[in-house]
């Protein structure tokens, strides 16, 4: 039997969705028992967030005034203290759980499997090379704790409707006090959240100004949509760091993803392979984006995506 | 001395489009274009910054691969650097055997900062520096877009899913790179001369006590399944019909 332990995302208040998707990924590992670990400040409106998710066996509650923000230094110790009863230790490959399980899986002494988006076995999984242009299966030893983050967009989040138990663990480690939050900028938008978006609208470096990438705005306020940017257009400063989508970005999976002035570099690209719809808008008839687009059309952004706002 | 320690990897460059062996046994890299990972690229450029400013004394640059792997610890020479290290070792290694080999530099060199990139980008693991730190028992601040030293501490700005998050952590620490930390500065013909003459060390992997494990062991490679081509549409009309038919949109 496998136990696991998945470390919940979080900002104090709500569970991040990327939790209920490392709860999908875990049920796939035979015979997985499950439990939440929520490291808080006050754990409590999370926990009773992650009780809910089908499944998950059990929540632990580990409250400390030091866990407030996530510090990956604070957060590791403790997850290396509970880890002892379990087969696997997972976390989100979001810039959370990327920060944080490698620093856990060092103080085990052992390896770590990135962005898993597959489980064959207990110790075989399947993961992402190469920005997405190679897959390989891994073996881990067995035998040794297996730590993994896990690729979120692979997996359906958990369906809620579970009534898990609720405990309070009591970790005894030492914390380091040599990393403090400063503080966190995050603009703050009425727009769905990127990651989770049923539909993402990406501009990139065709857009030419941030006053132009507006624009985008009000096409994915018409849709309900989240808006996206290639790097290029993050670099060039039209949109901010956390709307990039690729190989250093984000990697979603939306139901319809419109790609505009954007060229589809593999970087970009890696981060919609599992878009379900895909469709471009570019000047170019050759860009490599228009390989993968389920629906191209070649033209001028600045006289579609007008015509586009008018049509819907 | 104040000293930086930069981590530079040797991998497949970025632009070229990676395949599979047949057997599926790996990838071919044979023939192909190999550069110094992107992130460490630019956690160089970020060493060389602030020693540039009066922050550091001294930047080496040190690699773990095999001999060929002198050509991208030249180029570093080449961008500035000091001094550089080859720990030869011609498999793989895994980011907990890399990051024990990078805690007996640290020993060695004793430096105030080490930089690396944020990820390799052949095994995209994104795993090195966090261990390192976690073994050097250490401050971590991974995905730097922007870095400041103030006496025994850093103020580091990380690009995190949310947003930008700052941190203050005391030094000796760990900093990985993101993309946006700096441009990294192009090699000029003269420096490329001058950097032959700059010490290259060579440490047999065994000399540091380092005995690598695999952990982690491969058996299949594959391509990702490919899309479809879809079709061209002509008109936003033709495009917003097509996305209503598929109920895409309302
Ligand atoms: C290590 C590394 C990691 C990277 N990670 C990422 C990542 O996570 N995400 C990412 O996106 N990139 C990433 N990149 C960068 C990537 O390689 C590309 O440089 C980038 O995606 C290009 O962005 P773009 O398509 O907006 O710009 P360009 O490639 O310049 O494309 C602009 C496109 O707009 C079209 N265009 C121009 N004008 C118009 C118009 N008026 N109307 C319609 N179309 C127009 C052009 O035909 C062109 O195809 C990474 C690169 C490296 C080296
Ligand atoms: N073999 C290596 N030699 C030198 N540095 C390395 C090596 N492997 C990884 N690194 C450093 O660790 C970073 C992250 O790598 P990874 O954890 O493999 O994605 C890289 O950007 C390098 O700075």
């Amino acid at each position: 039997m496998s136990k696991v332990l998945i470390v919940a995302e979080h900002d104090g208040k709500s569970l991040n969705p990327s939790t209920a998707k490392c709860v999908t990924c875990a049920r796939s590992i035979p015979g997985a028992e499950i439990t939440v670990a929520v490291f808080a400040q006050d754990a409590a409106a999370v926990a009773a967030q992650a009780a809910k998710l089908q499944n998950v066996a059990r929540v632990l509650k580990v409250e400390n005034p030091a866990n407030e923000h996530a510090l990956a230094a604070v957060i590791a110790p403790q997850v290396v203290a509970l880890a002892r009863d379990y087969t696997h230790v997972l976390g989100p490959s979001t810039t959370f759980g990327k920060d944080l399980m490698p620093r856990v899986a060092a103080l085990l002494d052992t390896a770590q499997v990135s962005d898993i988006m597959a489980v064959e076995s207990e110790t075989r999984f399947r993961r992402p090379i190469y920005a997405g242009n190679v897959l390989v299966t891994v073996d881990i030893d067995a035998g040794s704790k297996i730590v993994g983050t896990v690729r979120t967009a692979s997996f359906e989040a958990a369906a809620e409707g579970g009534s898990a138990t609720v405990e309070a663990a009591a970790v005894q480690v030492e914390l380091p006090k040599h990393t403090r939050f400063v503080s966190v900028s995050a603009a703050k938008s009425d727009r769905p959240d990127l990651q989770t978006a049923r539909r993402v609208i990406s501009g990139g470096r065709a857009l030419g100004s941030a006053e132009n990438f507006k624009m985008l705005y009000s096409l994915a306020d018409k849709l309900g949509a989240a808006v996206g940017a290639s790097r290029a257009a993050v670099d060039a400063g039209y949109a901010p760091n956390d709307l990039q989508v690729g190989q250093t970005g984000k990697i979603i999976a939306p139901e319809l993803y419109i790609a505009i002035g954007i060229s589809g570099a593999i970087q970009h690209l890696t981060g919609i392979k599992d878009a379900r719809t895909i469709v471009a808008i570019n000047k170019d008839a050759e860009a490599p984006i228009f390989e993968v687009a389920d629906y191209g059309l070649v033209g001028d952004l600045f006289q579609i995506v007008p015509e586009l706002e008018k049509l819907l | 001395m104040k000293r930086i320690l930069v981590g530079i990897k040797r991998v497949v460059d970025y632009n070229v489009r990676v395949r599979v062996k047949p057997d599926g046994s790996g990838v071919v890299t044979d023939g192909v274009k190999m550069s110094i990972n992107p992130f460490d690229e630019i956690a160089l450029e970020e060493a060389l910054r602030i020693k540039e400013k009066g922050g550091a004394e001294e930047v080496v640059v040190a690699t773990i691969g095999p001999a060929d792997t002198q050509q991208q610890l030249r180029t570093g020479l080449a961008m500035g650097a000091d001094r550089a290290l080859l720990v030869e070792h011609a498999g793989a290694l895994e980011p907990l055997d890399v990051a024990k080999v990078f805690l007996k530099l640290i020993e060695k060199e004793q430096p105030f900062l080490v930089i690396l990139g944020k990820q390799a980008i052949d095994d995209d693991n994104n795993q090195t520096g966090q261990m390192l730190a976690a073994l050097w028992n250490r401050p971590q601040a991974t995905f730097a877009s922007k870095l400041e030293l103030a006496g025994e501490q850093a103020k580091v700005t990380r690009e995190v899913d949310a947003g930008l998050e700052t941190l203050e952590v005391d030094l000796p620490a760990v900093v990985t790179t993101d993309l946006r930390l700096n441009e990294p500065r192009y090699v000029k013909l003269p420096e490329i001369m001058k950097a032959k003459k700059k010490p290259l060390e060579t440490l047999p992997l065994a000399s540091l006590g380092v005995s690598p494990r695999q952990r982690v062991t491969p058996v299949k490679y594959e391509p990702p399944p490919q899309r479809q081509k879809g079709v061209l549409v002509k008109t936003p009309q033709e495009l917003v019909e097509a996305l209503k038919k598929k109920g895409l949109v309302a």
